[in-house]
């Protein structure tokens, strides 16, 4: 966490950002009155919070839909990143052959891809085609990430391993999966935000038809100028995310914190 | 060899030696010469230091001799090892690394476990064995201490640990206390001088500092540098238990001037 910052209590970091929060949605909602801003330009949070209510079941629905496809790509993204990375570092030839193309797959933006990959799939398997958008988006880190953490072994360590005649199998599992785990959590990290950023996008692309998630939402609700609606799935949108890195930073604290540099707090 | 052999080989007629080590060479990929023509033998229950500045390749023969790499030229002999079916001696050494080279992720007790681990010995079996080599080194109370609540000192005494606790023949040490203070350093030759007395194996311990050389060492092999060379052999014949007393003594005083001497005249050579 911040070097530089003055000791704050844990309870002040809640409550500090809830306050400013708590401030501006009153500014929000106080202006909106007072100018008279449309509703289907701008909406008072109290009218956004009137369709979370009312709407919620249909957003609730959209939000399941969402976040499954989040979650599986990004356990997909996941298992096949480790995999690759461990194979790689292994055996040096997996890595000079598949590292071009999935550099190649990162760098081609996933919205031009999304047509293609809708008629591979065909129109009534939309929600396949976003697993697969979803899980393109959010491999790199992962791979990327978990190469760099498994060839970032203390030399010294290696020749270690190597005078005491440890087996691939164990320098693997001893040695090199722990060394990475820091660099893979980091990984995780974006990668979770990175899926989810992946099936709204991949949802606005090949939205039509049977797309009910929340970006199909957002669209619809545009399209209806239903506004305060938009907002409301926005917020659920953001909310999702946020859970989400939680989560994955509490993981990171739960397997980290008892050795890592940057999971330890120093005392000055 | 072009220094003078003061001292005959230990023993040489009596006992084979527990590692012959014969016109041992060094190249690199880079075609940098690491070492050229090493002769030497190392006898059973002797500390041997190797000395020399930077750059002499004392390291790299410490490394060899562990079989970390290959020499280019001659050979490493373990005269009383079984060799194995690829030709490797079963070497039983024990080595310390410059840094403590310890798993962060892991308490003191899987750091000094991992040698016997990958051995395949379960958890249970080794218990006994990882608690007294982690008691032989001034630890205990310490065993689910992770490295980073340890100061350099103790990782270093973990990494110790760590060495002796397949209980080898022969210990390696690769300037092992070169980045600890003055205190700690005196306070950890006296350790390693008192657990060597009491097991009875043989240290071959790197180093550039002339007098804890001449402290700790039974023979000195000063080496010199471009290409590193063995230069000279001096024996140290004050008796051990050394202590204060001897670090104080115009023995101890007369043999790091004579080691100094050898091993400047080393530089000497190599600069001009």
């Amino acid at each position: 966490m911040g070097d530089d910052a003055k000791p704050l209590s844990p309870a002040m970091r809640v409550v500090i950002p809830l306050v400013l929060g708590a401030i501006l949605i009153g500014v929000w909602e106080v202006m909106v009155w007072w100018l008279e801003v449309p509703r289907f330009i701008l909406p008072a949070p109290s009218m956004i919070g009137h369709s979370l209510m009312t709407d919620y079941p249909s957003l609730l629905a959209s939000l399941w839909i969402t976040l499954r496809i989040t979650l599986m790509a990004f356990v997909i993204a996941l298992v096949l990143g480790v995999a690759l990375a461990v194979l790689s570092t292994q055996w040096r030839v997996v890595e000079i052959s598949i590292f071009p193309y999935a550099v190649a797959l990162q760098v081609t933006p996933v919205v031009a891809i999304a047509p293609l990959i809708l008629i591979w799939v065909g129109v009534e398997h939309i929600d396949r085609a976003l697993l697969i958008l979803a899980t393109i988006v959010a491999f790199f880190p992962i791979l990327s990430n978990t190469t760099l953490g498994l060839k970032s072994v203390d030399h010294n360590l290696r020749d270690l391993f190597q005078l005491y005649g440890a087996s691939r199998w164990q320098r693997l599992r001893l040695l090199q999966l722990p060394a990475a785990m820091p660099y893979l959590l980091g990984g995780m990290k974006i990668s979770g935000g990175l899926a989810l950023i992946g099936a709204v996008v991949a949802e606005f692309v090949a939205g039509s038809g049977t797309g009910s998630g929340l970006a199909w939402r957002i669209v619809e609700s545009a399209n209806r100028l239903n506004i305060p609606r938009m907002f409301a799935a926005l917020l659920m949108l953001s909310a999702l995310g946020i859970v989400i890195f939680l989560l994955l930073a509490g993981l990171e604290k739960l397997l980290l914190g008892r050795w890592h540099e940057s999971a330890v707090r120093r005392e000055r | 060899m072009d220094g003078v052999d003061r001292t005959t080989e230990p023993m040489a007629a009596t006992a084979r030696p527990l590692i012959r080590i014969s016109g041992v060479g060094k190249r690199y990929t880079g075609g940098t010469q690491a070492l050229h023509d090493i002769n030497m033998t190392v006898a059973e229950g002797e500390f041997l230091s190797l000395l020399g500045p930077s750059g002499c390749g004392k390291s790299t023969l410490l490394r060899l001799i562990a079989g970390l790499g290959e020499p280019s030229e001659g050979t490493i002999d373990w005269p009383r090892a079984n060799y194995d079916a690829a030709a490797q001696p079963e070497r039983s050494i024990g080595f310390v690394f410059q840094e403590p080279t310890l798993m962060p992720w892991a308490t003191v007790f899987e750091n000094v476990y991992l040698p016997l681990r990958l051995d395949g010995m379960r958890r249970g079996d080794a218990k006994a064995q990882v608690e007294e080599a982690i008691e032989g080194v001034g630890l205990h109370g310490f065993i689910k201490s992770y490295p980073r609540q340890l100061s350099g000192g103790m990782r270093m005494r973990v990494s110790i640990a760590r060495a002796l606790v397949k209980r080898p023949k022969v210990l390696l040490m690769d300037e092992p206390f070169a980045a600890l203070d003055e205190m700690t350093r005196m306070k950890l030759n006296d350790d390693l001088l008192e657990l060597w007395a009491g097991r009875g194996w043989t240290v071959l311990f790197v180093t550039h500092s002339v007098y804890e050389s001449v402290y700790l060492s039974s023979r000195i092999a000063v080496m010199g540098t471009k290409p590193g060379h063995l230069r000279e052999l001096i024996r140290i014949d004050a008796p051990y238990p050394r202590d204060e007393a001897f670090r104080l003594s115009s023995a101890y005083n007369e043999y790091c001037r004579v080691t100094s001497a050898s091993l400047r005249g080393v530089m000497g050579g190599s600069e001009h």
